[in-house]
């Protein structure tokens, strides 16, 4: 019973905790894209403001929509976001769901959110939109392989070194990557960081991989008949989604802690690890999203397709086999 | 706007989809409806009409100088390629000198404005393309031009310096300075400019060999301005028919093999051609700088009571051109002993630039149609000067209605 209570209020807590943090991180995002395009940019709260905004907007439903699958598509995306979150570690606590699920249980859910803006994108039966699912749908089959050849990657080599449950989140975290492996093998593992930090922009819809929104062609795509409330809960998804992909990237390749190194009292330790994993979080945001952003042009979906499936597709099983040759010279 | 048909048939799977008349891609109104499949374009159509403001039937009820304003109005950008074409044409039916310092103002001003429209394309071509900090990047140099533009002519976007038979304001030495200071400005960035724009990868996969308008295309279709240039059209009315300073200094048409050695004829091309048309026209504002003539008048009648009673006696047509930064500009003018012209028809370059969309956009993906249409600089707002409408319903006029008014219009200015 107290389990179940604190899986409840845990589940609130990380929730209300990612909305937030998403919120504030696409605010700080907005603001630095800004200077280094030599604007001012907005202030922080922005993303707040709009989502008020958005919250009293009229919410327009189309009349040709879907309207239970179309009302349906946002909160899925939000709900999936938060989700994930619960699987993930958050500063040195441990993800509140590790007893119950693992990296593969994390690579199929990340698909989750995505396919939620493509029913949404479909529900309305826009032009723009269906043309929009369609190339998240495409995008998403894309990513999914070099995201896979990581999971593989990770499972093997922490298998090939006698860790029990090789799947597990909370093996990969105890067991960082950088300290199994040797010279061979710390290349590949950089190259797995680049597969998942390219990977991250597909999976937020960030340019130069925001084709199915794709503002100056679709329209917003898959978005744009969303308006409203419906709109604020994608607003916030991708929020949350931001903070999920900065965590995944965070867990896998820099999952220390600085409690790990300096012996601190029990909640100064908590809040240290916190401040910490904020500030990891908001790093690889920069690298991932916010730097790409701003210096590429948006792709066009054939390229997105060959530069994931080919391109990037090909560097996920290098480092595969880096991390392979590896474990056979060691 | 959203509107589809779905069009269902068992041979193809192709489907339509309007974009505009409003659409973030769009920076002016206009309709374009496309048969789409999948990623496709197979065909396109476009329908302008949507910026009309009955520019010419005002033009007529008003008194000639009044109508040389409302011409500048026709466009935000190019408002000096379109008075100074109407004053030219007035000048020539009322027999008016202008004076040679007023020639050097109108063509340095025209050339700061062509600097203005570049940059400003080349932005708006970034954004298209996605790439937002490269649009701020040319923004802030645009920023720039209008600041200079400000502080020769008084106004940032229609600068009100043209008059019939000169300039309103002149270019005074003390002002020199400040022009070549910003020319050095524009120089020092044009280098940075270039280098992200023809250099970068991302621009170069998504423009080059997307949207190609043949050479033959070009001449068949009447192309004209950066557009034809960048399909190989040597063409440029500043070389071919000097006008007001050009005719002092050597003014060459610039074609992308220039640069690259060969035409593609392709969005890439159109970028080369209208980069390098601002380093052109920072170089011309230079020699124009260096080479202003002795202060002297700079209208040919500086009463405006006078200058209208010239025009009052005037009578005869005329057709007044300039090359405006996106091709050539038409004014076709008939005066009749009166105040107001009697006939004014503007021929705007977007006009003719139209037309080439068809065969650029046929064959392209979805993602290539805001950066196609973008390529041709168009200016919707310069050709919306007609559209028929009678009760709340939109006629399309077919090419043979087209031609029989043509011949009533003619009939009806041949003999009253």
């Amino acid at each position: 019973m107290g389990n179940v209570l604190l899986i409840l209020f845990g589940t609130l807590a990380v929730a209300a905790f990612g909305i937030i943090t998403g919120l504030v991180f696409l605010g700080v995002d907005r603001i630095l894209v800004a200077r280094m395009q030599a604007r001012i940019g907005p202030p922080w709260q922005q993303p707040f403001f709009d989502f008020f905004k958005l919250m009293s907007k009229e919410n327009v439903i189309p009349r040709n929509s879907i309207p239970w699958l179309f009302n349906l598509a946002p909160l899925l995306a939000l709900a999936s976001s938060i989700v994930l979150l619960l699987y993930l570690p958050i500063g040195s606590f441990p993800a509140l769901l590790a007893a119950h699920g693992d990296l593969i249980l994390i690579v199929y859910l990340l698909i989750v959110p995505a396919l939620a803006m493509v029913v949404g994108g479909f529900a309305s039966s826009s032009p723009y939109a269906t043309i929009g699912a369609q190339r998240e749908m495409v995008t998403m089959i894309s990513y999914e392989l070099p995201l896979a050849t990581i999971a593989v990657a990770y499972a093997w080599k922490l298998g090939q070194a006698g860790v029990a449950h090789p799947f597990a989140l909370s093996s990969i975290t105890a067991n960082p990557i950088w300290g199994l492996v040797g010279p061979v093998g710390l290349a590949g593992a950089v190259l797995l960081l680049l597969v998942l930090i390219v990977v991250t922009p597909g999976e937020l819809s960030r340019i130069p991989f925001d084709t199915p929104e794709a503002e100056t062609e679709l329209a917003g795509g898959l978005l744009v008949e969303y308006s409203g409330r419906n709109f604020a809960l994608f607003y916030l998804a991708l929020g949350v989604k931001s903070i999920v992909m900065a965590a995944l990237v965070v867990a896998l390749f820099f999952p220390w802690n600085v409690s790990d190194f300096i012996a601190l009292p029990t909640v100064a330790a908590r809040i240290a690890d916190l401040a910490f994993w904020l500030l990891k979080i908001e790093v690889v945001i920069f690298f991932a999203a916010s730097l790409i952003r701003i210096s590429l042009a948006r792709l066009r979906i054939n390229h997105v397709v060959s530069l994931y499936w080919k391109y990037l597709g090909a560097v996920g099983f290098l480092a595969l086999a880096l991390l392979m040759i590896d474990g056979m010279i060691a | 706007m959203i509107a589809s048909t779905g069009k269902d048939s068992a041979i193809t799977s192709a489907y339509m989809a309007q974009i505009g008349p409003s659409h973030p891609a769009l920076k002016e109104p206009v309709m374009f409806t496309f048969e789409l499949d999948g990623e496709r374009v197979v065909s396109a159509d476009f329908a302008p009409g949507m910026a009309h403001r009955g520019v010419e039937w005002a033009g007529t009820r008003r008194n000639a100088i009044q109508t040389l304003y409302l011409a500048e109005r026709i466009c935000g950008i190019c408002g000096i390629t379109h008075s100074v074409s109407y004053a030219r044409a007035i000048e020539q039916i009322a027999g008016i000198e202008v004076p040679a310092r007023a020639h050097y103002i109108r063509s340095i001003v025209g050339e700061l404005e062509r600097i203005h429209s570049h940059l400003l394309w080349a932005g708006v071509a970034a954004h298209e393309l996605g790439f937002d900090s490269l649009f701020f990047l040319t923004w802030k140099v645009r920023e720039r031009v209008m600041d200079v533009l400000e502080y020769l002519c008084g106004n940032r976007v229609h600068y009100g310096i043209m008059q019939i038979g000169g300039a309103n304001r002149d270019i005074t030495p003390d002002q020199y300075p400040t022009v070549l200071e910003a020319l050095d400005y524009f120089e020092q960035h044009f280098g940075q400019l270039a280098k992200l724009f023809l250099e970068d990868d991302s621009i170069r996969i998504r423009c080059r060999d997307c949207g190609v308008l043949t050479k033959q295309e070009a001449l068949e279709l009447c192309a004209v301005g950066p557009t034809a240039r960048a399909s190989g059209v040597a063409k440029d009315v500043r070389q071919d028919h000097p006008y007001a300073a050009y005719a002092d200094v050597e003014v060459k048409a610039i074609t992308p093999d220039q640069f690259t050695g060969e035409v593609h004829g392709d969005v890439f091309d159109r970028i080369i051609v209208r980069l390098y048309e601002v380093k052109q026209s920072i170089d011309l504002t230079r020699i124009f700088i260096e080479n202003m003539p002795p202060a002297g008048p700079i209208l040919a009648e500086e009463k405006m009571p006078k200058l209208l009673a010239l025009i009052r006696k005037a009578e005869g047509e005329a057709i007044g051109r300039h090359e405006a930064p996106r091709g050539e500009v038409l004014h076709y003018l008939k005066l009749n002993k009166n105040v107001q012209p009697e006939v004014w028809k503007v021929r705007a370059p977007s006009y003719n630039n139209y037309m080439p969309w068809i065969p650029m956009l046929e064959g392209e993906q979805i993602a290539d149609i805001p950066i196609i249409v973008a390529s041709i600089d168009p200016c919707i707002s310069c050709c919306d000067r007609v559209a028929f409408v009678r009760g709340d319903r939109k006629d399309i006029v077919t090419k043979e209605d087209l031609h029989r008014m043509s011949v009533a219009k003619q009939r009806k200015i041949q003999h009253g």
